[in-house]
């Protein structure tokens, strides 16, 4: 080992999602602070075994910041203490000597514990099946540059399509609430000439799915996106405010 | 249901009915702000009385004053009803949380601030309005609320009631005007700083000048 | 040389030009109605998968996708970087859809089939049309219309692109299309499910038995056809800038039950990615090729300078690409530019405390940013504080996330000083073969993307990953899937409970207990980082006969002490990501030697594959066509062994020669 880091652990425990779960502590050292934090999970997960203990599951994949699949609520915070980054870029530079570091899943009702860290996230497909997409079958497209998009309407329909659906803005949300999340891809979408066909119904349909998930309200509070690790603006939520109201009032759809 | 109830009660459309109540109660907090600070003209509570029996006659505003308990009302069920949903959103709480490193702690307390509210209000109502009105339906005449004011401003214990309620308040406003103009979709990168601007100013003046009459009654700087 | 005759690429007659739309608008049929009986299952949901068990769905056939993710739109795609290259000309600098083709065959040092790629380059405009349609956030110009810009191996500029996060916008694009037919009903979705082995009856691929990695269960699916869109191995070098999860198994099985492996040893080694910084890496990160536009590479002129970059003065710079290969400089394709770092570290000029980096550099470009935008704003004596603060803005408007990646990384600010990097395994080009209509040689079973060995020979240009899956998916599959699925409108609908699904299940199930019941005293993660250091000292991105034929050797003795000595935690009833693991690495021990036996047959040097023994005297990689244009398609014979199928490759279109860069 090459690192002189000594920690200790509390790590959320829980068999499946029907029985009780509960922290475990664990002691690992010799950390090193260029280890990313599930680097550090990794080294804990082999002690486990080699000590004939199941290891910790926790989700996980591209850890580069972007495919959205590590979820962990690192001591009090989701994706930890940095801002604008997910807990696969977390390193342990980021820590001190000594620290207790206790790690829990996302809570929501809409994300029942599956394992350890895993949550199930399958809701944010459902609420993306519910109207999260442009209808157009392929090869029915015009040609690219035939429809202008003003730069900026492309950079803020950029800046809202960077979610990476990881939850940390449910996580954080003192209501539990997906409205972040719901709003940057009905934010991309109405932003974009390609998307105003569809505008009013899919806002309707992704709230409407999104409130059947039992996803909190919205109190405005920000915590969404200061935590998100991909810095999404609470000013999609406002939009998509403006988009399901005006949506609700004027669409023909009684 | 129907597509108007559909709306009122999603998510969405709660928050929207908090954001317009809201803002409408802070409408009559500013006349009611308003017509109070008549009593610093320190003239023996003349010209509030003025006002007073304007407000309380005036066949017009006391139409509207339906329309205030509705307000209230309604923000009040359904606020109870947002605290509800997002709670059940939440059935497992975090062993160790720091939101103060993302969020504001009177942001995240709008529903105590307004159970605060609320049981301020009843107190408050109790020892004016609900008299007063009950006179008024009983013998048809007002009740002497500058005299009362005087009366009851006496107490110390009362005094801090109501600066309390008056930090409520400040706090429940300091979130609420601008969140209410978020909910409202109003979020435009020119306009952002002008709303808190309007929203920081206003929850400081409003519970402010409220605080000062029991203060000043107490103290014996307006007699 | 002859193509074997187990090999039959149906690569239909004519002129190139016109191969594809008379395919088109011959191939067989299949009517709507027959459409809703017929079942396709698409193991994978990235670019390839999602967008063929999209369009499948939108065609009226009945689909089933998998992926072992939590949700498709996890998929590896979603890492991709840089760009999608398309033939647009949309900047009227001389694209054709024929360049396209020529850049790709040549890139891939000519070992790819000419009529795959020419379909490749026809079919990507419409990629970008129908990705825009979609909603894909690209990159835009002022006037509102598309961006473009350069990648390695290429003199013009069609790589589009959505900041450093292109690969999210497709495949976010493609996910939306599937969750649209999910939400129709028209594709059942199994997130976290992985397929652990197709099932054949009377020689046609019938179906897979996949475990829900929630419940532990193994599943039966029936299916008319399977579409493999499962991604690269890269993973078998255990680092590799693949997601943790990426993995083999998939192809793996369909290899075992008689798809062909074409050209396993084809593994491209990417120039620009973060160096190692110790023993508990568990992965490696890629510094998009888009920085080679404007970053500058270089090492020191002397050796065992220790010195930080931004102090080394400009005369004490070896900016070595530029001096190598004036035409095209930092921009030369992949494997060049991995070969010059390395050739510079190995010769003992690399930098950082590993000594193997080289620098890449923003230095020039942020000045000459900050005096075009000194220009643009019509202010001329700018202080050089100013020009340089401009510029840095300019290049974090371009590359903002991938700089932030690095300083998280590495702890080190590379708007400050220049950035380390070092060459890492990023793409596979080989992969199952495939006859033209994406067809393995077990017939109904088909492999689409990286999955496939088709279209990037022996190497891949950057931004034309994307494209690939997406052709394949979008524009491919939907048309030559008929050809199969014509003649299957009689079969009705295929039952699980056929005795090749029982026994195939066994099978799998038998596996998932032996892993289990071994108990031995090392994790697989242990097995993995000991094969992955085989397989990169001697397979990686030089390879020599000796070091092959010990490779070899050292595979079979850690797969024999694997079977013997493994410790899986858990049982196969419920969720266990460690059982999961167990499972991929077995594979990957055994493609691991069919890699080195492959890279031991190539006797030339080609793209990624670099045979020490065969290099030019200026250390370029000597091809041998004579003996060795052709496709190594490996058969399993069972029992760890293979036999070489060879497919002729026949340029008729392109004039061979030696791949320069000059």
């Amino acid at each position: 080992m090459e690192g002189n880091m000594n920690l200790s652990l509390k790590v959320w425990r829980q068999s499946n999602k029907d029985t009780a779960g509960g922290f475990e502590n664990y002691n690992l050292d010799s950390v090193s602070p260029d280890m990313s934090f599930l680097e550090m999970f990794d080294v804990l997960n082999e002690k486990l075994v080699v000590e004939g203990k199941e290891p910790i599951a926790f989700d996980h994949d591209c850890r580069e910041g972007i495919c959205g699949s590590c979820a962990m609520y690192i001591n009090g915070r989701p994706h930890g203490p940095l801002k604008g980054v997910t807990t696969c870029q977390l390193h342990m530079r980021s820590f001190n000597d000594g620290d207790t570091i206790v790690v829990e899943p996302w809570r929501a009702k809409a994300f029942p514990v599956l394992k350890d860290l895993v949550v199930d996230r399958d809701a944010f497909d459902r609420i993306m099946s519910s109207g999260g997409f442009i209808s157009v079958n392929t090869g029915n497209a015009q040609d690219a540059n035939s429809l202008p998009v003003p730069k900026e309407a492309a950079d803020d329909a950029f800046s809202a399509a960077a979610c990476i659906a990881c939850g940390a803005c449910v996580a954080a949300c003192k209501n539990a609430s997906a409205m972040l999340f719901v709003s940057a891809k009905i934010s991309q979408l109405a932003l974009l000439p390609q998307g105003q066909a569809e505008r009013s119904i899919r806002a309707e349909k992704m709230v409407a799915q999104m409130d059947a998930e039992g996803f909190g309200a919205c109190t405005n509070t920000g915590a969404c996106s200061a935590e998100c690790p991909k810095e999404i603006s609470m000013s999609n939520i406002a939009r998509m405010n403006r988009e399901y109201i005006g949506a609700k009032f004027s669409s023909t759809a009684v | 249901m129907s597509w108007f109830s559909q709306t009122l009660t999603s998510s969405i459309g709660k928050k929207l009915l908090m954001a317009l109540t809201g803002l409408f109660l802070i409408t009559f907090l500013v006349i009611h702000a308003g017509i109070n600070a008549m009593i610093f003209y320190n003239d023996g509570g003349e010209t509030f009385t003025h006002w007073g029996h304007f407000m309380g006659t005036n066949p017009i505003i006391r139409t509207l004053e339906i329309g205030l308990v509705a307000g209230f009302l309604i923000h009040i069920i359904d606020g109870l009803l947002l605290w509800k949903t997002n709670n059940d959103a939440r059935p497992v709480n975090y062993a160790v949380n720091n939101p103060s490193a993302n969020s504001t702690w009177y942001s995240r307390s709008m529903g105590l601030l307004g159970t605060l509210l609320l049981i301020f209000l009843v107190i408050h109502t109790a020892h004016f309005w609900i008299p007063n009105r009950s006179n008024q339906f009983a013998t048809g005449e007002e009740l002497n609320l500058y005299q009362m004011m005087l009366d009851l401003f006496k107490n110390i214990w009362v005094v801090l009631i109501y600066v309390a309620g008056c930090f409520s308040l400040y706090w429940h406003l300091l979130h609420g005007f601008a969140s209410a103009f978020q909910t409202l979709g109003w979020n435009h990168v020119k306009y952002n700083r002008f709303v808190s601007l309007i929203g920081v100013t206003y929850s400081i003046v409003i519970p402010l000048l409220f605080a000062l009459m029991p203060i000043s009654i107490y103290f014996g700087w307006v007699q | 040389m002859a193509t074997s005759s187990r090999l039959d690429a149906k690569i239909p007659q004519g002129p190139l030009e016109t191969k594809w739309s008379k395919f088109r608008s011959s191939v067989p049929l299949v009517n709507p109605a027959n459409k809703r009986n017929l079942e396709i299952i698409v193991i994978g949901t990235g670019l390839a998968g999602a967008s063929a068990a999209a369009t499948l769905a939108e065609l009226g056939y009945k689909v089933k996708a998998f992926c072992f993710q939590d949700s498709p739109r996890r998929a590896h795609s979603i890492a991709a970087q840089g760009g999608i290259n398309a033939a647009k000309n949309y900047q009227n600098d001389g694209d054709s859809i024929h360049r396209l083709f020529y850049d790709t065959v040549k890139g891939g040092d000519y070992r790819s089939r000419e009529a795959n790629v020419h379909r490749l380059a026809e079919v990507s405009g419409s990629i970008i049309d129908q990705c825009v349609a979609q909603g894909v956030p690209f990159a835009r110009e002022y006037g509102g219309l598309l961006s473009n810009r350069s990648f390695g191996g290429v003199q013009v500029q069609r790589t589009f692109y959505a900041a450093g996060q292109t690969g999210q916008q497709l495949l976010l694009g493609a996910y939306s299309g599937l969750q649209r037919q999910v939400g129709m009903g028209t594709v059942q979705m199994y997130n976290r499910h992985e397929m652990l082995d197709v099932v054949v009856i009377d020689g046609k691929c019938r179906g897979i038995i996949a475990r829900n990695l929630i419940t532990g269960e193994l599943e039966r699916h029936a299916g008319h056809a399977v579409l493999l869109c499962s991604g690269g191995y890269g993973n078998v070098f255990y680092l590799s800038t693949n997601a943790l999860g990426s993995n083999v198994t998939a192809a793996w099985k369909a290899h075992k039950r008689g798809a062909f492996f074409g050209n396993p040893c084809f593994t491209q080694i990417h120039p620009t990615c973060i160096p190692v910084s110790g023993e508990h890496q568990s992965k490696l990160t890629l510094m998009s090729e888009s920085l080679r536009n404007d970053g500058r590479i270089w090492v020191p002129k002397a050796k065992n300078d220790n010195r930080p970059g931004n102090e080394i003065p400009e005369e004490e710079r070896d900016y070595y690409l530029e001096r190598r290969y004036p035409a095209f400089g930092n921009l030369v394709p992949r494997d060049i530019a991995s070969r010059a770092a390395k050739e510079r570290c190995d010769a003992g000029y690399g930098v950082g405390t590993s000594k193997l980096a080289v620098f890449l550099d923003f230095a020039a470009a942020v000045q000459r940013y900050g005096r075009a935008e000194a220009n643009k704003n019509n202010i001329h004596n700018a202080s050089d504080v100013d020009i340089t603060l401009w510029g840095k803005a300019v290049v974090k408007e371009k590359y903002g996330n991938l700089f932030d990646m690095y300083k998280q990384i590495t702890g080190e600010d590379p708007y400050e000083v220049p950035m380390r990097i070092y060459p890492a395994v990023h793409y596979t080009m080989g992969g199952l073969w495939v006859d033209y209509n994406l067809m393995t040689t077990v017939p109904g079973l088909y492999s689409l993307g990286e999955a496939n060995f088709s279209d990037h020979g022996a190497n891949r240009l950057g931004a034309s990953a994307l494209m690939q899956g997406l052709a394949d998916g979008y524009f491919v599959i939907p048309y030559t899937i008929g050809a199969y699925l014509a003649s299957e409108i009689r079969t009705g609908k295929i039952s699980t409970d056929h005795e090749a699904f029982v026994r195939t299940e066994k099978e799998v199930k038998d596996r998932i207990e032996k892993l289990l019941s071994i108990q031995g005293k090392t994790s697989p993660e242990t097995f993995h980082r000991r094969l992955g250091k085989i397989m990169w000292d001697k397979c990686g991105m030089a390879r020599n006969e000796k070091g092959l034929k010990e490779a070899i050797a050292e595979i079979r003795q850690l797969r024999e002490e694997f079977w013997k000595d493994v410790k899986v935690m858990g049982t196969a009833g419920y969720f266990n990501p460690e059982l999961d693991k167990a499972n991929r690495i077995a594979d990957f021990m055994e493609l691991g030697e069919l890699m080195c036996i492959d890279a031991l047959d190539r006797n030339e040097s080609c793209g990624g594959h670099f045979r020490e023994e065969y290099q030019t005297e200026e250390g370029e990689a000597l091809r041998d066509d004579e003996n060795y244009m052709y496709v190594s398609a490996w058969e399993n014979l069972g029992n760890n062994k293979w036999e070489l199928h060879k497919e002729e490759l026949i340029y008729e279109n392109i004039k061979i020669a030696q791949r320069s860069y000059k």
